[in-house]
């Protein structure tokens, strides 16, 4: 029992790093672009959660929350890309490193000022709730969590293979020149791209404050801690992602629990690590040659 | 004697069948052509042969020696060097230092007495100065000899691609589609440039090329390729008068 | 515009294309050995954290500049370089001895690391080294034995051929000693450069396909440019232990890391100058904000200090302007004046105008 527990609590984390490699993956599909700045988009979004649901500010029901905070950094998101990355649209992949880094800083930067420095949580109507099953006993957040994930990519599902815009975005991901010669305009349907993953990150920085304290510098781990799940996941694949991240997630809380303490903080990295040596390409993906 | 002889050569990737069963022998001191449509897997056959691709089945000889699993790096000092169809040159370095890599195959210092600049990495450089003179002479581009790649117009460019080729010192070069993009002057110049490098230097010479003035110019023998099976082989005006080959090309006579 | 006719092969090979480049480099030489006459000992310690930086600038220039390959990780490399020089020179070796071998020490752990990890495209070199940059942390403290655990290492001063040579006790022989590390590794850069081993490293960068054609094996040189560049940044790193003179799990974050990237690319990629820049860029800059800051509560009365963050905020806009208006960094921009300079008025907009490419894939490289 003391093992289901613990998987289901790893599970539940896993599910926002993988919501967060998912938003990940998909501005990398779309654009090749990898975006370092994802896990302060997380960070964002928890704190606009905060902003629109908490007591002492909006006050909006929960529901109501979320979709404002999804809302609002979708536009960031869809903003930043339209104005800032597309000033460097077809420069080398080191440009985009370079200046999502630096975009992660400034985002540290403003929530800090806007927010304080100081450990915020979100106070949700199933904080502290706690659901017994015989001898389990699970947080009800963990559940609401698991839930809220799978309806999200079920809809994503939906999404790219139901609607001319998601099937648009897979064009121009597996070849942008042939989308473009194709009639879809290949840098809006990249910004769209980043305002999705501007959603899709904010409800995972709303279940993620929904669960423990927020504050401004908690992105950059979260985001390192999400590459790895794409890369576990095989970098170009969406479900790899999530299961990636779902594995993080379990890795981590069993290192927490059985590794001597030291240990366990690596255990994410280390099993990445394996994983890039191992299988190159990631345990759900397909190596492409260049074409001379 | 045959310097490059390939054995029912095919690669399969996935379901398609880019090339399947081809077999020619490359005479020394000849210039063979490989023609085809679009998508018949000409590029696939220069891939295979400069190691890029490892094939399904099928055996590639060169001078005597296997080479059917010889890694890429190690082609080129065997003596096969190759220009590309899209030109890949290193944009960011001068046409000398473009053509410099072209002699790496030829240092003998180690990166120790580079770092250090020991007489043997000295030696080296002047060496491969040398060597890369007589190329720019013989090619005609000492006017660019300082220009970075990027500036370059794309006639040139195809023409560096080439001259660093030859730095490379190589007994057989593939020439993968050099007059595509060239003016008919620029052609014309092609044509003499494959003459002199047979001629001058020795070379055999294994080319893929549609511009067929340029193709009859030149080759000695053409064979020509179509989904990936051999159809015909012989002078250029055999194949191009070949019922097969023009078939191919224009589909059945309508 | 000068033009300068060769006559040798031995000309174009040597380092100084003229008398009067030679001129000005030892000039610049003579000027860097008498700064300590020349300002005081506050500055010359900032000085001297600036040549540091300049060492592991040109450690990370010869891996992302001239071979293409992007490490975020290069402070764990730092970290390796001064952790193992203080182990080497407890176990009673000299300095001159332990310095050396820590850098060879640094650049087999790097090359060893890297060597799986380089056969795939770039972005996952990144990604790993970034994830090295993390746990470096937590291997600090794991390692008690060689890295102090949680305490960490004192360094002690060093002896450099009988003089005790201390970042206070002897401030202008500390400089000199890290001035002559920057000639020593900046001299053997510029031999690489020149030879064969470097221009495949270029060759990397920008046509793997080609490089393989022309007999580079590619993971060898991509592997060999790691292993370099972090046997230079652990040189940096031995260097920025004996300046700090503690270092302990905390002295090489990963904010370290990623501003030694941002100093390449401010500096300009793909130059040596553009490590110096950079060097100098990053190394001065909390100077240049805590002067900011004094001089806008002075005479606007805004208190800048309220705003916790705001300097890496000021240059994280610096790098994103740079990024989008001058992709060459520093460097590029020297070089734009001065060929304009060279040539005017005949210089034309367009000269620099840098060709657009619809997005060329870099998935399959």
């Amino acid at each position: 029992m003391d093992a289901l527990q613990l998987l289901i609590g790893g599970v539940a984390n896993g599910c926002i790093y993988g919501l967060v490699a998912l938003g990940f993956v998909l501005i990398y599909k779309a654009s090749e672009a990898v975006n370092f700045a994802q896990g302060d988009m997380l960070m964002l979004g928890a704190f606009l959660g905060i902003a629109f649901i908490n007591g002492d500010r909006a006050d909006l029901p929960f529901l109501l929350g979320l979709i404002a905070a999804s809302l609002c950094l979708g536009a960031l998101a869809y903003a930043l890309d339209r104005f800032v990355l597309r000033a460097i649209f077809g420069q080398p992949q080191f440009a985009m490193v370079i200046l999502t880094i630096a975009l992660g800083f400034i985002l540290r930067f403003a929530a800090g000022t806007f927010w304080g420095y100081d450990p915020v949580s979100l106070e949700t109507p199933f904080a502290g709730e706690i659901l017994r099953l015989g001898s389990l006993t699970l947080a009800v957040a963990d559940l609401i969590i698991i839930l809220a994930t799978g309806a999200l990519t079920f809809t994503l599902w939906l999404f790219f293979g139901r609607t001319r815009l998601g099937v648009a975005m897979q064009a121009s991901s597996q070849n942008q020149m042939a989308a473009y010669y194709m009639g879809i305009p290949v840098k809006r349907v990249n910004s769209i791209v980043w305002g999705l993953s501007g959603v899709v990150s904010a409800i995972a920085g709303v279940l993620f404050a929904a669960k423990g304290a927020v504050e401004p510098s908690v992105g950059l781990l979260f985001g390192i801690k999400a590459f790895a799940a794409a890369v576990i996941g095989g970098f170009g694949s969406l479900p790899g992602a999530l299961l990636g991240g779902l594995l993080i997630g379990v890795i981590e809380q069993v290192a927490a629990r059985y590794a001597p303490s030291g240990y366990s903080q690596i255990a994410p990295y280390a099993l990445m690590l394996l994983v890039l040596i191992l299988r190159p390409g990631g345990l759900f993906a397909q190596i492409a040659q260049k074409k001379v | 004697m045959s310097l490059l002889s390939v054995e029912n050569l095919a690669i399969h990737f996935g379901g398609v069948k880019a090339v399947d069963g081809i077999s020619f022998d490359v005479q020394a001191g000849e210039v063979f052509t490989i023609v085809g449509p679009n998508g018949a897997g000409k590029s696939t056959i220069f891939n295979l042969i400069s190691r890029f691709y490892q094939p399904t089945h099928g055996k590639i000889v060169f001078d005597g020696q296997d080479i059917t699993r010889t890694p890429a790096h190690n082609i080129a000092e065997l003596g096969i060097a190759r220009t590309f169809q899209n030109i890949e040159l290193f944009d960011h370095s001068t046409v000398l230092q473009n053509l410099l890599v072209g002699g790496h195959t030829k240092r003998r210092a180690s990166w120790i007495e580079d770092v250090l600049h020991l007489p043997r990495s000295r030696a080296n450089e002047r060496e491969a100065r040398h060597a890369v003179e007589e190329i720019i002479d013989f090619l005609d581009l000492a006017a660019y000899r300082d220009k970075m790649i990027a500036g370059l117009p794309y006639g040139v460019r195809k023409v560096v691609e080439i001259a660093r080729a030859l730095a490379s010192d190589p007994r057989l070069i593939l020439l993968d589609e050099p007059a595509s993009g060239l003016s008919v002057e620029e052609t014309a110049d092609m044509a003499f440039w494959i003459e002199d490098m047979k001629k001058d230097l020795g070379l055999t010479v294994l080319m893929v090329e549609h511009d067929m003035s340029l193709v009859s110019a030149v080759s000695d023998r053409v064979l020509a390729v179509v989904e990936g099976k051999p159809l015909a082989l012989g002078t250029s005006a055999e194949v191009q008068s070949d019922p097969r080959v023009i078939e191919a090309y224009l589909g059945t006579a309508a | 515009m000068r033009i300068h006719f060769k006559r040798s092969y031995d000309e174009d090979i040597r380092l100084f294309e003229d008398w009067r480049r030679m001129a000005k480099y030892a000039v610049l030489l003579a000027v860097m050995i008498a700064l300590p006459a020349l300002v005081s000992a506050y500055f010359l310690g900032e000085v001297t954290l600036v040549l540091i930086y300049c060492i592991a600038g040109m450690g990370l220039m010869i891996l992302a500049g001239h071979t293409g390959q992007i490490s975020l990780g290069h402070a764990a490399f730092m970290a390796i370089g001064a952790f193992s020089n203080l182990w080497f020179m407890e176990q009673g070796m000299s300095f001159l001895l332990a310095l050396p071998l820590s850098a060879v020490f640094t650049g087999l752990v790097g090359a060893i690391i890297a060597l799986p990890i380089l056969r795939l495209s770039g972005i996952y070199l990144a990604i790993a080294t970034l994830a090295l940059s993390i746990i470096i942390e937590d291997i600090a403290i794991i390692a008690e034995p060689f890295t102090g655990g949680v305490g960490g290492v004192f360094a002690p001063p060093v002896d450099v051929l009988g003089t005790s040579v201390d970042r206070y006790g002897s401030p202008n022989l500390f400089y000199w000693m890290c001035l002559s590390v920057v000639v020593i590794v900046l001299l053997g850069y510029a031999n690489l450069l020149r030879s064969a081993t470097g221009r495949s490293f270029l060759a990397v960068r920008d046509s793997e396909v080609s490089a393989r054609a022309l007999g580079v094996n590619v993971t060898r040189t991509k592997a060999l440019a790691f292993g370099l560049s972090c046997a230079v940044t652990g040189i940096a790193g031995a260097l920025y232990a004996h300046f700090v003179q503690v270092v302990n799990y905390e002295s090489f974050l990963v904010l370290l890391s990623i501003n030694l990237v941002l100093l390449v690319v401010i500096g300009g990629l793909g130059s040596i100058h553009g490590a110096f820049f950079g060097a100098v860029v990053v190394g001065l800059m909390p100077q240049f904000i805590a002067i900011a800051r004094d001089f806008l509560q002075g005479s606007v009365g805004i208190d800048i200090s309220a705003y916790p963050g705001l300097d890496t905020t000021v240059f994280a806009v610096i790098i994103i302007a740079m990024v989008i208006y001058e992709p060459l960094g520093i460097y590029g921009f020297y070089m734009k004046i001065k060929t304009q300079w060279q040539l005017f008025p005949l210089a034309r907009r367009d000269m620099f105008r840098r060709s657009k490419s619809y997005l060329k894939t870099e998935r399959m490289r």
